[in-house]
């Protein structure tokens, strides 16, 4: 692995080195490291591009690590990953994917991920995304999520953008059987031209099935973003979505929520509040002996904390 | 020494220039100054205008003899003034640690950053890591508010009515507080505020009105005059 491979890791995954457990590397389309343990098996799919994970039931504070890496200027691949976790297992999943384009061509890593948990699952899934390198080519990352939760499952999913991908669709789709929970936490910060659309789509099937959609984005100079959020309340339930932004400069955020209650007691909260740093914020801690300019960074770093 | 001359804040008022502030000179160098005065007198555009998040319209603020007029807000709070709001802001995503820190302007310890809460009646293994956001009451804002000061330490520390929005109860916590704080912060503090028991420990009270300094001296002499009148509203007095 080279230094600028290894640079991407450390930012999409928080390694430096091979991780523990299992884990699965793919590096400029190649598989570049793979790991299993005895509960956790990494199969290569034979139809199309991608790899199973099956997370054996019962599996406990194991983790898996499935880090993309693409410097290879021009670069584009769709990819299909399916996870599979076994009843009553409890473990954290940590992918990400961080693109350095140092060329003129576009690179592009469209990631097709699949969960399924079976009947009282417990997931952490965290997932950052990343890019650098100062040539003009693009840098695109459109994540696909598609979440299936069996009765009592509960998935909680960090998915984490700050810096440096040019343009970013992030489609999740999620449905709830009874009892079910999944809680989403979403950090977009979008600079430049960027642009960066998260749609969430959630059907709450079951009785007692819950969901809490978290968004907190910040978007400055050009750069554009639309979260949209689809609750379906399909059966006695509760969702709550927050879309929070922060816009600056010449940027643009739309929140557009749709909410639809099927059932008499499916109840549905949608919140979305976009402004600008409140001048007060800024006044307060330049009273503290900040500049104005650092202010603003406080503001936002605490903010995408 | 805080000295401020001639300062005047004009406002335009429908077409009409308003006076704020109308010619307000002023030299603080005790610990302990108050100024109080009807609501809508000009007090808190007073501090703002210390602070440098007002800029007057004509006069001289002067900080142990600099002339700080062309300050900006953080040059004047690295000069050494610290300015407590009568409303505090909130921050999402900011810790109660993380703005205590920033106060301090050096990274401080736990326990240093639980000391300043103490200070404050705050227990704080319970506060340090709480979101300053709309889950903390405007009781427990303010104490940190002031905890932020008394991190701060430095040689002005103004306080916009810090009474405000606190029970009466907690009051009575703050005020022994403030009575600490006198005795602890080196440099010197200026409160407004309405309350008697703040005004009983202060060296010198400053009564301001209508944009000006109506009244000033020790408490003695300025307490039973502020009391006699203006308190009363003068349409019912009439009536009388």
């Amino acid at each position: 692995m080279d230094k600028i491979e290894k640079d991407l890791l450390e930012q999409v995954a928080d390694l430096h080195e091979v991780p523990q457990g299992a884990y699965n590397i793919r590096a400029n389309g190649q598989m570049a490291g793979r790991n299993t343990t005895e509960n956790i098996d990494i199969v290569t799919k034979t139809d199309k591009p991608g790899i199973d994970i099956i997370i054996k039931p019962g599996t406990k504070r194991e983790s898996v690590h499935i880090p993309v890496l693409l410097s290879q200027s021009g670069l584009q691949e769709m990819v299909y990953n399916d996870f599979f976790v076994g009843e009553g297992a409890d473990i954290t999943i940590v992918a990400g994917c961080g693109i350095h384009n140092g060329g003129d061509e576009e690179s592009r890593h469209d990631g097709i991920h699949a969960f399924y948990l079976a009947p009282g699952a417990r997931l952490r899934y965290v997932e950052k995304h990343y890019g650098s390198g100062d040539g003009n080519g693009r840098r695109v990352m459109n994540p696909t999520t598609i979440i299936e939760l069996g009765e009592g499952a509960y998935m909680e999913m960090e998915t984490t953008q700050i810096k440096g991908v040019t343009s970013t669709i992030r489609d999740t789709r999620a449905t709830l059987a009874a009892g079910a929970t999944l809680i989403v936490r979403e950090k977009i910060m979008t600079h430049g031209q960027q642009l960066a659309e998260t749609n969430f789509t959630v059907d709450l099937n079951g009785e007692d099935a819950s969901t809490h959609l978290v968004s907190r984005s910040v978007a400055k100079d050009e750069s554009r973003q639309v979260f949209r959020s689809v609750i379906n309340g399909n059966a006695r339930c509760t969702a709550h979505s927050e879309c929070d932004a922060i816009i600056m400069d010449e940027a643009s955020v739309s929140a557009i929520p749709e909410v639809t209650a099927n059932h008499l007691d499916a109840s549905l909260i949608h919140e979305a509040a976009i402004g600008k740093i409140a001048g007060e914020q800024l006044t307060k801690l330049m009273t503290l002996g900040l500049t104005e300019k650092e202010a603003e960074e406080q503001i936002v770093s605490g903010f995408l904390k | 020494m805080l000295e401020l001359k001639n300062i005047s804040y004009q406002v335009d008022a429908e077409g009409q220039q308003r006076d704020i502030l109308h010619d307000v000179s002023l030299t603080i160098d005790e610990r302990f100054v108050a100024i109080t005065g009807p609501n809508g007198g000009g007090k808190s555009t007073l501090a703002k205008v210390i602070a440098g998040i007002i800029t007057p319209t004509a006069g001289q603020i002067l900080l142990d003899g600099e002339d700080i007029t062309g300050c900006s807000i953080t040059e004047r709070a690295q000069k050494g003034i610290s300015f407590a709001f009568q409303q505090p802001v909130r921050f999402k995503g900011l810790t109660v640690r993380d703005l205590i820190t920033l106060a301090a302007g050096r990274d401080i310890t736990v326990s240093e950053a639980c000391a300043y809460l103490s200070e404050v009646g705050l227990c704080a293994r319970e506060y340090i890591g709480r979101e300053i956001n709309a889950s903390l009451s405007g009781g427990e804002l303010k104490r940190i508010e002031i905890a932020m000061i008394i991190a701060r330490g430095t040689k002005l520390s103004i306080f916009d009515e810090p009474e405000a929005g606190i029970d009466l109860w907690s009051f009575n916590n703050l005020i022994q507080v403030f009575e600490k704080m006198h005795e602890k912060l080196g440099g010197s503090i200026l409160i407004i505020s309405h309350q008697e028991r703040i005004l009983n420990i202060a060296d010198r009270v400053i009564v301001v009105a209508d944009g000006q300094i109506r009244a000033q001296g020790n408490r003695e002499d300025v307490l039973p005059e502020l009391l006699a009148d203006g308190a009363t509203c003068s349409v019912l007095t009439d009536k009388l």
